[in-house]
């Protein structure tokens, strides 16, 4: 099954929400952010796709300047052996804002616990309806997200100077 | 007469008692069993049968309280320093430190834009041998033990010649900045 069959699938199931970018080698759908666990859960229970396994979740900051930031997720289907990208772009908060936020998909794909506990720890992106959403990675008592363009270094952690 | 050239048969010799503390501290050096990163893999493999650091008496514990040395093998970060200063005040005295391997010396490739990385292990615990490398090779490892036990050997530990060296307090820290 190509891209374009995937493609037509969906838009069968959902209508002409996605907007899609063939321009990469790995073409990709960009998912309304308050669709996201629907389209998910089809990729997933629907017999002729069955992408049962979140190979990746991961987030890009796009900076300040565009104000929006990207949630990445890889899916494979085993038996089918085949890959899709879907993309979420949420709006970027300004400082002072609560974070962005993308609705989870642990109750879809269990791995996505952790991976979703990453990217918000190092970009800072608040999964609604995670059941544990802690750093995974730094400290506990970490200020802010490193992998976010504007991240600041800290000058000092637990007494220890970083230059 | 040094105790090292031991015939066999049984006799008597003669020897300072700080040479004999030297001789045993410097003949024993067991390390605290952990590793870092990468430089962890050659710390492993300068232990296991093809370097066997055992032939200098160098042989792993699981426990700080029965360790004379650490050895920092790898990226240490701030996440990590507090039990690598946690780790080193549970070791009992005489305790050594060998900084293994770039990023534990300085922070090696994390110099510049390592956010997570402390620059260098001596600015949360005394170091005793530096060993350069990324990662330095087992007989790279094995030289920074030779060194160590030379510089044992040379401790007077009876004579009080050997001063308890400070750990590293951000205070100290700040002033010497």
């Amino acid at each position: 099954m190509t891209f374009t069959d995937i493609q037509a699938l969906l838009e069968d199931q959902f209508g002409q929400i996605f907007q899609v970018s063939t321009q990469n080698p790995q073409p990709y759908l960009v998912v309304p952010t308050d669709r996201l666990v629907d389209v998910c859960q089809f990729l997933r229970d629907d017999n002729r796709l069955f992408f049962d396994l979140l190979a990746c979740v991961t987030a890009i900051d796009n900076g300040p300047a565009t104000a929006t930031m990207d949630v990445i997720y890889n899916l494979t289907s085993i038996p089918y052996e085949q890959n899709l990208s879907l993309y979420v772009t949420v709006p970027r908060n300004q400082a002072g804002e609560p974070l962005p936020s993308v609705p989870s998909v642990t109750s879809i794909w269990r791995t996505a616990d952790w991976h979703e506990r990453e990217a918000f720890d190092l970009v800072g992106i608040r999964f609604e309806g995670h059941p544990d959403l802690r750093r995974i990675l730094l400290p506990t008592d970490w200020v802010g997200h490193p992998l976010r363009t504007d991240y600041q270094e800290i000058d000092e952690y637990h007494g220890i100077r970083n230059q | 007469m040094n105790p090292s050239n031991k015939s066999g048969e049984a006799s008597v010799f003669f020897i300072t008692s700080e040479e004999l503390l030297n001789w045993s501290r410097s003949s024993s050096l067991w390390p605290l069993t952990f590793g870092l990163a990468c430089c962890a893999i050659e710390m492993m493999g300068a232990m296991a049968s093809n370097y066997d650091l055992e032939r200098f008496g160098i042989f792993p514990r699981p426990s700080p309280r029965q360790s004379d040395i650490m050895i920092v093998s790898g990226t240490v970060t701030y996440k990590m320093a507090d039990r690598i200063r946690r780790l080193y005040e549970q070791m009992s005295e005489p305790r050594y430190v060998i900084s293994m391997g770039s990023c534990a010396n300085c922070g090696g490739p994390y110099w510049q834009h390592g956010y997570h990385v402390v620059k260098g292990v001596d600015k949360i615990i005394p170091v005793d041998v530096y060993v350069p490398g990324c990662p330095p090779r087992p007989e790279a490892l094995i030289d920074g033990f030779l060194k160590l036990q030379e510089k044992i050997r040379a401790e007077h530990p009876l004579t009080g010649d050997k001063p308890t060296p400070a750990i590293p307090t951000p205070a100290e820290e700040n002033k010497t900045a």
